[in-house]
């Protein structure tokens, strides 16, 4: 087991190093030194021997990968590219472009983004299990076929137009809520009511869909048959039986997404003011600070990595059919 | 069972309700008992790259370091027109001239003067914020200037250092700053044009830059024409005769900084926890900043040392409510804390306004429009919406232009010809700004006759002589913009008659903008309509901001719109960009007159009013100058923007004043009153409630009777089968 | 004298051309008895088939709208526009000056005016496109609408009938009979009132867009029915373009994946689980800022902003697709893995067939049904997509018609007061049954084209 996880991490470097030169690539494409220098140094009278002494204090004024003026190795070492990418794999991301600590600002922003994400993820994934179990209760009826038009219905509807008609509605018109906003510790409930109730809604459609098809596949199964036989009453059958075997494929889909959870939702965090890390990425993208994107990046693929070696640990562990060999 | 449950629900919701009435404010951004303290609650969009005093130069930044540190000089609150006043210093600094020997000479002949020297003289006793900086241990010795790391992992902000101290404001401190200012490595983007003006900065800029000196390096080192008299008293030394550099000494860049301030903030360990001069300054002002954390907000609460600020008692503009002196007098500040949540979106920041959660919504926004209104007397109004929750309002004319430019260097729309003259005269008055100011600005501004905007010395207030006689007409006493016809027939004079060139093919010209925000594509849009009206095709060339700035520094755009808002109010601030030294092409992307203006008479006045003081005599020049630009027509002239302040009854000495920043310590707040309209405007909603659940409890029972029925045919044909 | 020339824009050429070869597709298919048979069998459902009417009508207009031509007429002044603009060229002329609500007659905020007395006066001002006259009357106008929508309808259904009847060899009054009871085996009936509905809703709409702005109008004054209309070819474009640049790809390197083994399909899986690895959005944003600057690199690459913002589109649709390959490309290795075990498969390789015509005889053809399946699939999530990579300021143009940019600007009015909300509620309606219709649909296809489905349906 042990053996097979350090395999699989050491297959992650070089996906790693790959995304790292794929967004380092793309970004000095877009944004030379020159123009991070004069977006730095505000619009108002930039000379030239600013940029440029701006560049040699930040390390931009160097070479991208191969660096003639240098003896030996420091040929290849003394880089931009060196310098602004290899050092992540130790997750030192260095300064965003207004001379902040990237590490320190995620630190600090990671909290808000799970204080939505968590509670989305939770509440949306027990929600829509509950609905789709339901479902499967009245399959064939037609609360069956209703509520599947409905759930079509709330696939189809673009996610800003929850965020805006949610905002209207419940802050705007009946004052139930905060419009937007945040804060520490249990204050931030009030906060956290609008958008995870958002997010579970949005996500309804495609969940119930989802595990009710699970659901509907586990209720063919003899099991079942055997369970019923005994005489258990359906919903003894359902949440005792299926929903039980059903925990397996429930849990080896679900895990792929939990570290992701870390990076926060773009969307819902700059509508509603929070201080997460969606909200952190798109004020980069805005800015075009290339620190901040490429520590997200590197970030967000590490932890996409993660979640898949946690699912295939999460198969071996909870079903022995499948082993792992090294 | 059935009693049971319907009573269970009365009692729910009637628990709720009562609840409800009791809070009254679910819907409270922050702690509801704050409300009913003397706290301001303000917000910023766009988190605060720079608090440094020698390098932050944006109006966000500004807006929180101007409560906190005093440069020697600050504009008057109400004085029109704009007017210096001291504000750290016992009188405005005086001014002897000397010839090239350092000779005093009488009068201000500019072929005598070689340079001014301006004496500064402090207050006495001001002293510094509360900081650990200050702090001596028994030997007299700086306590943290060397905070041993075991020490510093328990440090996460400023916050965290319970030992503070100050000290007594001293002339070095001014002086300090000005070598500082000096470095290169400190990217003070003001330094390029001080040191033509100040003696000996350029080559202490260049010897010191090199050595990358320490504190105490930088304290021992002089420049020759900045020189320390005694604790209280200093003196600059500049080159010639230069009256706005007054003007510069009311900006942060010339605010004390304290050595010790540097010493502590240099230290290792603090930078990597975002603890540096740039994120925690050091000031005098009637402010402190205690938290910063751009990502969510800002906390300045009192100074306890500050005590040289009193309310003002005159200068009040006659027409101005005479409230605003009722507090003549009182010392400052009277607001006790001042808290910046950051509102990214300006739809959540308009809401929280008028909720009552934010005292004052100074940002412009698109939602100004449903606040405000056109009256029957021209000028702006609050709707009946706005006053009837008491929303008061102020809008004043900003310093400022927002203008269309042509590239004087280009073939087609640049030149001097009479031709080439009447071709963008014609545009000029196609483009119809009136109508801008209407849709996009929704009124909230005017429409430039030149390049001097109103409250600037050199703006002609009659608005008959003021008229742009080639754009406008005077009609029954009011500007009325000449008919598309006029500038058709001026089209066609300049040889494109209806839009097209001699050959008959059209004309396509190019837009060039940084095309963002959802409003973009209105305005674009807007921009192609006026120029259909002449025939002409225009063509958009959107990128973001920092390839549009690449363009116009490379001289690379045909048309394009840019704005300058003033420095300092002086008509030499807005002339000088149109001067044909500082063009692009000739500067190579140095300068700031990015239409490539240049033209010889223009150019020989600016030098002439550029040294003069304020007369008759230097308007009448600023007059001729005007007409020249007038004529020419290198900008359509575009806008003045008004800014406008939406605020609530509570909040009391609110006055326009766009030059001066640090305002805050004039204002008060009628906490009482706040905490009861809060509480009035955001009753919750209950019936949606009530309802949702009444419909919940009634599907359930459908729901069950189903589940019922199914269970019984589930269970049927299986026993039937066994 | 009017000079007419098409001038086809690049994505013209690209819908057009995507058409033509889903022209090609149809054609092969139908020799295929067996394939049309239970291509066929999509149509069977009710649903399905009200959707599919839905989803041709959007077809429809975006392709009318990717008809570009240009007219110099006697006075030498050249437009611009597709065959969409000259149906609603009342529309794209009259504008107003301001927001206006659906049906009004005035504008929505009120203005400054000077009468003849010299005074100020503050009043909603009259919209100038709109009848007001006394012999206007809107039911009038409405009757005239469904009359005209029915008698055409009932000529158009009436042919069909006629034509059904004779394929199937059948009396005209028993077919009649048949579609009339719901009995045949395409849900004729349905189609047919649906047919009928929404060509009365086209001409109602087209009429009442001469006397009113039946959407009301935007911030300039434009009016939202057009834009909407307009909005529709960008979202369409997206949502089957990208499909055509992600194809190519996706088959090739999923299939080669599969068949080649080793170190190909190491590289291959290296490729996309790098890909993949990134964030979705991370990435079309950092690409999006790249073609930004090759843009404003090669200003000569396009002669007006119609230009511009095409070639934009054009750039939007290529990312996207180079960034959502990997998903099918993955499933496409799977099945191939699964095929190239299969005996026929296995033989052919020992008979020393070549690679290609194993690609091309056996591979090709039975993964072309997880092929369909991704594209309906992946055609709504396009659609929405574009509104939220526009509200992030990394999707088309902002001078394009989109719903995306509506959205975006919708957002500023909702906190108006009083709200606009027809901006949005357009958007919203328009964007909403188009996903709708292609959700529907794709399920459908779903469950007649996954042979999981059959299995499962066998079974049951």
């Amino acid at each position: 087991m042990l053996t097979y996880i350090i395999r699989r991490l050491v297959f992650a470097v070089p996906i790693l190093i790959g995304v790292n030169l794929i967004t380092f690539a793309l970004f000095f494409m877009v944004n030379t030194p020159d123009d991070m220098a004069r977006s730095q140094l505000g619009a108002k009278q930039t000379s030239a021997e600013m940029i440029a002494a701006w560049k040699q204090q930040k390390g931009y004024d160097k070479p991208l990968f191969y660096n003639e003026k240098q003896p030996g190795l420091a040929k290849f070492y003394d880089t931009l590219y060196v310098q602004e990418s290899l050092k992540l794999f130790w997750f030192d991301f260095g300064q965003a472009d207004d001379g902040r600590q990237i590490s320190a600002d995620i630190q600090q922003r990671m909290a808000p983004s799970l204080a939505i994400a968590i509670p989305t993820f939770v509440i949306g994934l027990v929600t829509n299990i509950a609905f789709a179990l339901l479902i499967v209760l009245f399959r064939g009826s037609v609360l069956d076929t209703a509520t599947m038009v409905v759930a079509v219905a709330i696939m189809s509807i673009s996610g800003l137009f929850y965020i805006i008609a949610g905002q209207v509605l419940f802050s705007k018109l009946w004052h139930w809520v905060p419009i937007s906003g945040y804060a520490e510790g249990w204050d931030s409930i009030k906060f956290m009511i609008l958008p995870v109730m958002i997010g579970v809604f949005a996500g309804l459609g495609a969940g119930i869909r989802w595990y009710r098809s699970l659901f509907l596949e586990e209720i063919h199964k003899d099991y079942v048959r055997t369970a019923r036989a005994k005489g258990l009453s359906e919903i003894k059958v359902l949440f005792g039986h299926v929903l039980q075997n059903g925990l397996l494929p429930i849990l080896t889909g679900v895990v792929v997404v939990i570290p992701t959870l870390f990076m926060g939702s773009l969307i819902m965090e700059s509508f509603f003011g929070i201080p997460g890390l969606g909200s952190y990425t798109i004020d980069a993208i805005n800015a075009q600070d290339f620190g901040i994107v490429k520590a997200m990046v590197f970030l967000g693929s590490v932890l996409y990595i993660v979640g898949l070696i946690l699912t295939d640990i999460s198969y071996t562990y909870f079903d022995p059919r499948v082993r792992l060999t090294a | 069972m059935f009693y049971n449950l319907i009573k269970n629900i009365v009692i729910i919701v009637f628990s709720i309700t009562v609840i409800g009435c009791d809070a009254s404010r679910w819907n409270s951004p922050y702690d509801v008992d704050k409300a009913q303290e003397p706290i301001l609650f303000n917000s910023f969009s766009s988190k605060p790259k720079h608090l440094d005093p020698v390098v932050s130069y944006n109006a966000n930044e500004w807006a929180i370091l101007s409560q906190i540190v005093e440069p020697p000089l600050q504009y008057h609150y109400f004085k029109r027109p704009y007017t210096l006043e001291p504000l750290t210093l016992e009188v405005m600094p005086s001014v002897t001239y000397l010839n090239a020997e350092g000779q005093p000479v009488s009068g201000t002949d500019s072929s005598e003067v070689a340079y001014s020297e301006y004496v500064f003289r402090l207050k006495p006793d001001i002293f510094f914020q509360p900081h650990p900086a200050f702090v001596k241990d028994e030997t007299g010795a700086l306590h943290f200037q060397n905070i041993p790391p075991a020490q510093l992992t328990e440090i996460e902000t400023l916050a965290d250092f319970k030992t503070l101290a100050t000290r007594r404001l001293t002339a070095e401190d001014y002086v300090y700053a000005i070598k500082r200012m000096a470095l290169i490595q400190n990217h003070s983007p003001i330094l390029g044009t001080l040191q033509h003006y100040i003696v000996g900065l350029a080559t202490f800029s260049e010897q010191m830059s090199d050595v990358s000196p320490s504190v105490k390096q930088l304290r021992d080192a002089s420049i020759a024409g900045v020189i320390v008299d005694s604790e209280t008293q200093w003196r600059i030394r500049i080159k010639g005769v230069y009256p706005q550099f007054l003007y510069w000494l009311s900006m942060n860049f010339f605010a004390p900084i304290p050595w010790e301030a540097e010493v502590f903030y240099d230290q290792a360990g603090l930078a990597t926890k975002n603890i540096s001069l740039d994120t925690y300054p050091v000031g005098t002002g009637a402010y402190q900043l205690v938290e910063n954390n751009p990502n969510k907000q800002m906390r300045l609460v009192v100074n306890p040392h500050y005590n040289h600020g009193v309310y003002p008692g005159e200068g009040l503009p006659k027409d101005a409510n005479p409230a605003l002196l009722a507090d003549a007098g009182k010392p400052l500040p009277f607001i006790k804390e001042v808290i910046y949540s950051l509102e990214k979106e300006s739809v959540p920041l308009w809401n929280k306004f008028l909720q009552g959660y934010y005292d004052a919504s100074g940002v412009s926004s698109d939602s100004f429009d449903q606040a405000v209104s056109v009256s029957s007397s021209g000028s702006l109004a609050l709707t009946e919406e706005m006053r009837e929750k008491g929303i008061q309002f102020l809008n004043t004319v900003e310093p400022s232009i927002f203008y269309f430019g042509f590239n004087m260097e280009d073939p087609v729309v640049g030149g001097y010809s009479e031709q080439q003259k009447k071709f963008r005269q014609a545009i000029s008055i196609a483009l119809n700004f009136e109508d801008y100011v209407s849709i996009f600005m929704n009124g909230r501004g005017i429409v430039a006759q030149g390049p001097i905007p109103p409250g600037i010395f050199g703006y002609e207030t009659d608005e008959k002589a003021a008229l742009n006689p080639w754009v406008y007409e005077w009609q029954t006493g009011r500007a009325q913009r000449k008919s598309i016809e006029v500038a058709k027939n001026l089209l066609a004079e300049a040889g494109y008659p209806n839009g097209r060139k001699p050959n008959g093919a059209p004309l396509v010209l190019y837009y060039d903008t940084a095309a963002t925000g959802p409003d973009s594509k209105a305005q674009l849009n807007w921009y192609r309509k006026q120029f259909q009206k002449l025939g002409i095709e225009l063509v958009i060339r959107a990128t973001d901001y920092n390839r549009f700035q690449d363009k116009m520094r490379g001289a690379k755009a045909q048309l394009f719109s840019w704005g300058w808002n003033a420095d300092y109010p002086d008509p030499e601030n807005f002339l000088f960009l149109l001067n044909g030294n500082q063009s692009i092409v000739k500067t190579h992307g140095a300068g700031v007159n990015y239409a490539n203006y240049d033209n010889a008479e223009f150019n020989r006045l600016f030098q002439q009013i550029k040294t003069m003081q304020n007369s008759p005599q230097r308007f009448a020049l600023v007059q001729k100058m005007v007409k020249i630009v007038q004529e020419d027509a290198p900008w359509v002239w575009g806008v003045h923007p008004k800014s406008l302040a939406l605020y609530h009854r509570w909040y009391h000495n609110v006055w326009a004043n766009p030059l001066a920043n640090n305002t805050l310590k004039y204002k008060r707040i009628d906490a009482e009153l706040r905490d009861y309209s809060q509480r009035q405007w955001n009753r919750p909603t209950f019936w949606p409630m009530v309802l949702l659940f009444a419909v919940s409890v009634i599907l359930f029972w459908p729901l069950r009777s189903a589940y019922r029925k199914r269970q019984q045919a589930v269970i049927v044909p299986k026993s039937s089968r066994n | 004298m009017n000079d007419f020339a098409l001038t086809p824009l690049w994505t013209d050429w690209m819908i057009w051309g995507l058409i033509a070869s889903f022209a090609y597709l149809g054609v092969l298919v139908r020799r295929s008895r067996q394939v049309a048979q239970q291509w066929m069998r999509i149509f069977e459902s009710k649903l399905a088939m009200i959707s599919a009417m839905i989803l041709c009508i959007y077809l429809l207009i975006a392709l009318l709208d990717s008809i570009h031509f240009q007219t110099t007429s006697a006075q030498q002044m050249t437009v611009h526009q597709s065959v969409l603009d000259k149906v609603f060229s009342h529309l794209a002329v009259g504008q107003e000056r301001t927001y206006s609500a659906p049906f009004a007659s005035t504008e929505h905020t009120k203005s400054l005016v000077v009468n003849q007395a010299g005074e100020m006066q503050q009043l909603r001002l009259p919209l100038k496109h709109i009848r007001q006259d006394a012999d206007f009357s809107m039911i009038g106008q409405t009757l005239s609408a469904f009359l005209f929508a029915s008698v055409l309808s009932g000529f158009v259904v009436g042919w069909h009938l006629l034509w059904r009847s004779r394929v199937h060899q059948c009396p005209f009054k028993d077919w009649l009979n048949q579609v009339l009871l719901g009995k045949t085996r395409l849900p004729w009936r349905t189609a047919y009132l649906t047919f009928w509905g929404l060509l009365t809703l086209f001409c109602w709409l087209w009429v009442m867009s001469h006397s009113v702005h039946v959407l009301g109008t935007d911030k300039v004054g434009s009016d939202v029915l057009y834009e909407s209309m307009k909005s529709i070819r960008t979202g369409v474009l997206i949502g089957v373009l990208t499909t055509l640049v992600m194809l190519p790809l996706a088959l090739f390197l999923g299939i080669s994946a599969g068949l080649f083994k080793g170190w190909v399909d190491d590289v291959i899986q290296y490729i996309y689980t790098t890909l993949n690895s990134i964030p979705g959005v991370l990435l079309i944003a950092a690409a999006v800022l790249v073609m930004q600057v090759i843009l404003s690199n090669h200003p000569d690459w396009f002669s007006s902003t119609e230009d511009r913002a095409d070639i934009r589109l054009m750039f939007l649709i290529f990312i996207l697709g180079l960034t959502s390959w990997t998903g099918l490309c993955r499933l496409l290795r799977a099945e191939t893995l699964k095929l190239s075990a299969v005996d026929y498969v296995t033989a052919a390789k020992a008979f020393g067939v070549s690679r290609m015509t194993i690609i091309r005889r056996h591979i090709l053809p039975n993964v072309m049904h997880i092929v369909l399946i991704a594209v309906v699939l992946d055609f709504s999530g396009l659609v929405l997509a574009e509104a939220v990579l526009s509200y992030v300021g990394v999707g088309v143009d902002p001078t394009m018609h989109s719903w995306g940019n509506m959205i975006n600007q919708a957002r500023l009015e909702m906190a108006r007061e009083p709200m606009v909300w027809w901006s949005l509620f357009s958007a919203f309606i328009f964007m909403f049954v188009l996903v709708l219709a292609a959700n529907l649909f794709s399920d459908r296809v779903q469950a007649v084209l996954d042979p999981r489905n059959q299995s499962d349906q066998l079974t049951r």
